[in-house]
């Protein structure tokens, strides 16, 4: 098994898929010429033409309902979003189009489109530049949401969105594109709905999702080599639909749970599976639940408030220390 | 156009006028819920275009205005009303009414209620359609106010720089719900908005289904043959409001009275009265077969269907049974 860095995953997904079937075609700014400004899709022009690896104008809503369009004709678009905050811009479309149309014509016509884009806060990029969409798309039903945290789900879930009937958003993250982690050799489709246990351990249950993983998984060793204490890491790759059962399974486990979200706290995926706890697991519960997530601020651009208004492993383990009681 | 396509098309736009007429008459009954738009005025727009394209093979998308497009395209009328009254008979089994009519298999790609929201939609299918090269085209149907969102340029622009194989019509009725499009609109002749796009055009007569169909011949030859987008604009009118919620209190009688005096289906009729195709009798006659023939095949249809099942709620939100969403695991 190679270890390959993210976008690489993210690249070889699309060249493998774009290979076996010649109506899977990827569109967005700068991404064919330039290669994308992740790579996601380097050399893919020279090697499937301007046909099917599209330079799209700055026009984030029609070409992303150009690339849904061309689904309803039997196409396998997959949309990069330069970044999610130019996908606010899109939301028209992806929301009153894709996630949809398979309803509203009762189960007629379908848009099996893939829309890849980076969210997230990175270094120093300002409020318009930092936002986080997962916690907006995840509610639309109709819209599968994804969020791989590691180059073996990037790969493993788009390879499973291409081929999927669904419209499905893959949420990445400007920060980890040059992650690296073990991808099999050999073809792999991830699941696009259930999660997955990062970490298993007894005493609570962290659950994360995308970059907030590595933040449960850093402050897990830090709670057992400094405080003895266990914690269960659950990856929630999938946004939408949840994964009642697997997060049921593990706080009935653990008996207390935290989520770690980046986003702000109101309306968000922290809330969402707070809520989700409440209704399923109550009883189980030795702890009310909390959630990590970001200040309720546009991202300033200052390195120091930048690094204040997001959450991080340290913020994880002392919520854990007070949910265990030990401050 | 000979004198029998022409016949067949005064009885289709009639069935088109009664139908739109019936649907009224549903609603004022409360049979019919939500929102409705009426065609009634327009239906030499679409019928014209689509005589000179090919129904049911060329994709066609429009509006929230969409019964009579979905009916030319091949939609079972019964199907189509069925869907206004929300019944599982329904084009869209009563889960997408009056604004949202599909018919997939007619390649009726649908009616979308957010305007200006088919423009992209259009041209997806018109890429889709030269990458897979067959010689279908991609038909986009909207009114004037379209044109004034974001969309209609972008969309304009992505279909002009890759020559994509798409058809706008616009079907400028002069009004964006009660605003006349002399307040809301800096060049009223659509047609020259395309200009900045390098995207030809042509202005005509969307009361007239000669001057359509002679217009539409030019527009879809031009687009089938690949040479690119091009953009038809037909002068209408509706009679009626923009939907049943629209009281129609900002347009003057004086107004209204002009546009009826060049109604669609009298200008037609009375070409054939004249040519000693049918008489004026031929022509009661067959109005009264149409209304009869609505209310015994498909009102009764529509009275007789069911509900949908509330057990079914949550179907068609996602895909059934999809391989993929499990990792590929049947």
């Amino acid at each position: 098994m190679a270890e390959i860095m993210y976008w690489e995953a993210i690249r070889r997904a699309h060249d493998e898929e774009m290979a076996r079937d010649p109506l899977v075609i990827c569109m967005g700014e700068d991404i064919g010429i330039a290669g994308g400004t992740y790579k996601a899709t380097q050399g893919l022009y020279d090697k499937y033409g301007p046909e099917r690896v599209i330079d799209t104008p700055i026009s984030e809503n029609s070409y992303t309902g150009l690339g849904i369009g061309a689904s309803f004709v039997g196409v396998r678009p997959i949309i990069e979003i330069m970044s999610v905050n130019f996908a606010w811009l899109a939301t028209d479309q992806i929301v009153n189009s894709a996630a949809k149309v398979r309803y509203m014509s009762g189960g007629q016509l379908e848009a099996p489109v893939v829309i890849r884009s980076p969210g997230g806060t990175a270094h120093q990029l300002g409020a318009q530049h930092s936002a986080r969409m997962e916690k907006v798309f995840m509610g639309i039903a109709g819209l599968r949401v994804v969020t791989p945290s590691n180059p073996r789900q990037a790969y493993g879930l788009i390879k499973s969105a291409v081929r999927c009937n669904d419209p499905v958003f893959i949420n990445e993250h400007e920060l980890m594109y040059n992650m690296k982690g073990e991808v099999p050799d050999e073809e792999y489709f991830h699941p696009l709905e259930g999660s997955e246990v990062a970490r298993k351990g007894r005493d609570i249950t962290l659950f994360g999702y995308n970059v907030s993983v590595h933040w449960c998984l850093q402050a897990a060793e830090t709670l057992a080599k400094k405080h003895g204490i266990d914690c269960e890491v659950v990856d929630l790759y999938a946004l939408n639909p949840l994964d009642r059962v697997g997060i049921r399974e593990s706080v009935s486990k653990t008996h207390r749970a935290l989520i770690a979200e980046e986003a702000e706290p109101a309306v968000g995926v922290g809330a969402e599976v707070m809520a989700l706890i409440n209704e399923e697991c109550f009883f189980e519960l030795d702890a009310p639940p909390v959630r990590v997530s970001a200040a309720n601020v546009p991202i300033p651009y200052n390195h120091g408030l930048e690094k204040a208004a997001i959450p991080n492993a340290g913020a994880v383990v002392q919520a854990v220390l007070k949910i265990v009681g030990k401050v | 156009m000979n004198a029998a396509d022409k016949k067949r098309l005064l009885r289709e736009m009639l069935f088109a006028r009664r139908f739109e007429e019936r649907c009224y008459e549903a609603y004022v009954e409360r049979k019919i819920g939500g929102f409705l738009h009426l065609y009634p005025g327009e239906e030499a727009c679409v019928h014209g275009v689509m005589e000179a394209a090919r129904p049911g093979v060329d994709y066609v998308i429009t509006g929230y205005r969409d019964h009579v497009h979905a009916l030319k395209c091949g939609a079972d009328p019964k199907a189509v009303m069925a869907e206004l009254y929300g019944k599982e008979s329904g084009s869209s089994k009563g889960r997408g009414g009056s604004m949202h009519i599909f018919d997939v298999k007619h390649r009726f790609m649908g009616g979308y209620a957010l305007v200006g929201g088919p423009f992209p939609l259009a041209v997806g299918m018109a890429k889709g359609i030269k990458l897979k090269g067959g010689d279908e085209i991609s038909i986009c149907f909207l009114g004037d106010a379209a044109n004034n969102q974001g969309t209609f340029h972008e969309s304009m622009n992505m279909a002009a720089i890759w020559e994509l194989p798409v058809l706008f019509v616009t079907e400028n009725n002069l009004y964006g719900i009660g605003t006349r499009i002399d307040r809301s609109t800096a060049v009223q002749d659509q047609y020259k908005r395309t200009c900045g796009y390098n995207i030809p055009s042509a202005q005509a007569d969307g009361q007239d289904i000669d001057q359509v169909y002679e217009a539409a011949k030019i527009a879809v030859d031009h687009v089938r043959s690949g040479q690119g987008p091009y953009m038809l604009e037909l002068m209408t009118y509706r009679y009626r409001g923009h939907s049943m919620s629209d009281s129609n209190a900002y347009r003057s009688k004086d107004e209204e009275q002009m546009w009826g005096k060049r109604d669609p289906i009298t200008i037609l009729r009375n070409r054939l009265i004249e040519a000693g195709e049918m008489t004026d009798i031929d022509y009661q006659q067959l109005d009264k077969e149409i209304i009869e023939s609505i209310e015994r095949d498909i009102i009764a249809f529509c009275e007789a269907s069911a509900e949908p099942d509330v057990a079914e709620l949550e179907r068609y939100v996602l895909a059934e049974n999809d391989p993929w969403v499990k990792g590929g695991v049947a």
